[in-house]
């Protein structure tokens, strides 16, 4: 099976300070995965070298077996509008726009007319538990709605990838469950893969598997099977 | 104190440090595992024997002195390998295992083995039991969220405990050869 995403031996630093120092994952599609690790250890510098918003400084990015990260920012802008979609912990939505116009954007962005793109994106009230608030602006909504409908405009262009960096780490716990449900049953109709940044083993609980990124570096968890004898 | 399951590969542990006498064990069991509840002599001396009679220890010719037993035992191959097993390998991941997750940091730091790829088995076995609670939650109705949510919580609060204790290896190494 080929890797819809990965990263081969990224390093990346922040003036003195090295973030990634040689990272490797690869994440088949429709694979949900969670990257885990204490603050610091560099999961989100991860995500944004995998959806190529930072580029590494020595490395390789690949997806869909393309390389990302020696593109230009012109194409990986348009590659992250149309095969990527992003939800972050919070404050993302634009307050100038309605809860459906949000919804809309990266549609409208792609060049879908404005009615077809509304459309799209009022199927997805229905479906997230937000049928009759696709009028209201982010001010008016609570916060678990307004991360179900942040999670309906990174679904909505059908994405290859989702990019969730701590995406209930605003919200209650039984708010960031139902967020967690819905973008977790969402992706799997759809064959999305998930790139999901948690801290919380809660959430992380919600993917298929987990690596843990230590020092700048990643670490898989697949180990021993416990047994009932190992404590004879 | 450990469970009755954990007294027996925990002597066998302290036994690979050195062969001793089972006052020592003792002794050493009631320092660094007994928390105030100190273990029988009874209790040392039968597990002792049947260390020995199952091959994982062996045991030296009586020596002169006072105490019930001045016999002093010695780790076999058998046991090392034993303790060995018993220390790779995650326990099955259930709420309230703080007692033989601690026995098993202390004892492979006392033994210089790798602690934190024990600690790192058992993450990788809880997040798969967390896992398969989740999707109980995913497909159950209300009760099987609420009896999912118990062990969830519970798993969660041991998760915390190895990934505190994770980082905090070097500062226990320290204090277990002091």
């Amino acid at each position: 099976m080929s890797a819809t995403i990965e990263a081969r031996g990224v390093v990346k630093s922040f003036g003195q300070t090295p973030a990634l120092r040689g990272a490797t994952i690869a994440v088949g599609p429709g694979e949900i995965v969670a990257v885990m690790g204490p603050s610091g250890s560099g999961k989100s510098t991860l995500l944004h070298c995998l959806a190529g918003i930072l580029t590494p400084d020595e490395g390789e990015v690949w997806f869909a077996g393309q390389r990302l990260d020696t593109l230009t920012e012109t194409q990986r802008s348009e590659l992250r509008r149309d095969k990527f979609g992003f939800v972050f912990q919070s404050g993302q939505l634009v307050p100038e726009l309605t809860a459906e116009e949000n919804v809309a954007l990266p549609l409208l962005l792609g060049g879908t007319r404005r009615a077809a793109a509304l459309a799209e994106a009022g199927a997805w009230f229905g479906r997230l538990g937000l049928d009759g608030l696709g009028t209201r602006r982010s001010g008016e909504l609570s916060g678990g709605q307004a991360q179900r409908v942040a999670l309906a405009r990174g679904m909505v262009n059908r994405p290859q990838v989702l990019f969730a960096d701590e995406p209930t780490g605003s919200l209650d716990s039984v708010s960031g469950e139902l967020v967690m449900s819905l973008m977790t049953r969402a992706a799997r109709e759809q064959g999305t893969t998930v790139i999901l940044v948690t801290h919380d083993a809660r959430v992380a609980a919600y993917a298929g598997r987990e690596v843990i990124v230590r020092d700048g570096a990643v670490t898989s968890l697949t180990g021993a099977t416990p047994s009932a004898g190992a404590t004879r | 104190m450990l469970s009755g399951m954990s007294v027996p590969l925990t002597l066998l542990g302290l036994l690979e440090r050195e062969p001793s006498h089972g006052y020592d064990l003792k002794r050493d069991y009631d320092t660094w595992f007994g928390r105030g509840k100190p273990l029988p002599y009874g209790q040392v001396y039968a597990t002792l024997s049947r260390l020995a009679r199952d091959g994982k220890a062996i045991v030296g010719p009586a020596e002169p002195g006072e105490g019930p037993d001045r016999k002093r035992y010695a780790i076999t191959e058998a046991g090392i390998a034993e303790v060995e097993q018993w220390l790779a390998e995650p326990a099955p991941p259930e709420p309230h295992l703080q007692t033989v997750l601690f026995s098993k940091v202390v004892l492979a730091l006392m033994l210089g083995r790798p602690a934190d790829r024990y600690l790192d088995a058992q993450r990788a076995a809880h997040l798969q039991r967390m896992r398969e609670l989740t999707a109980l939650k995913e497909r159950g109705d209300m009760m099987d969220t609420l009896l999912a949510d118990h062990g969830l919580y519970h798993l969660e609060a041991d998760l915390r405990w190895i990934d505190h204790t994770a980082v905090r290896l070097d500062m226990l190494a320290q204090e277990v050869h002091q």
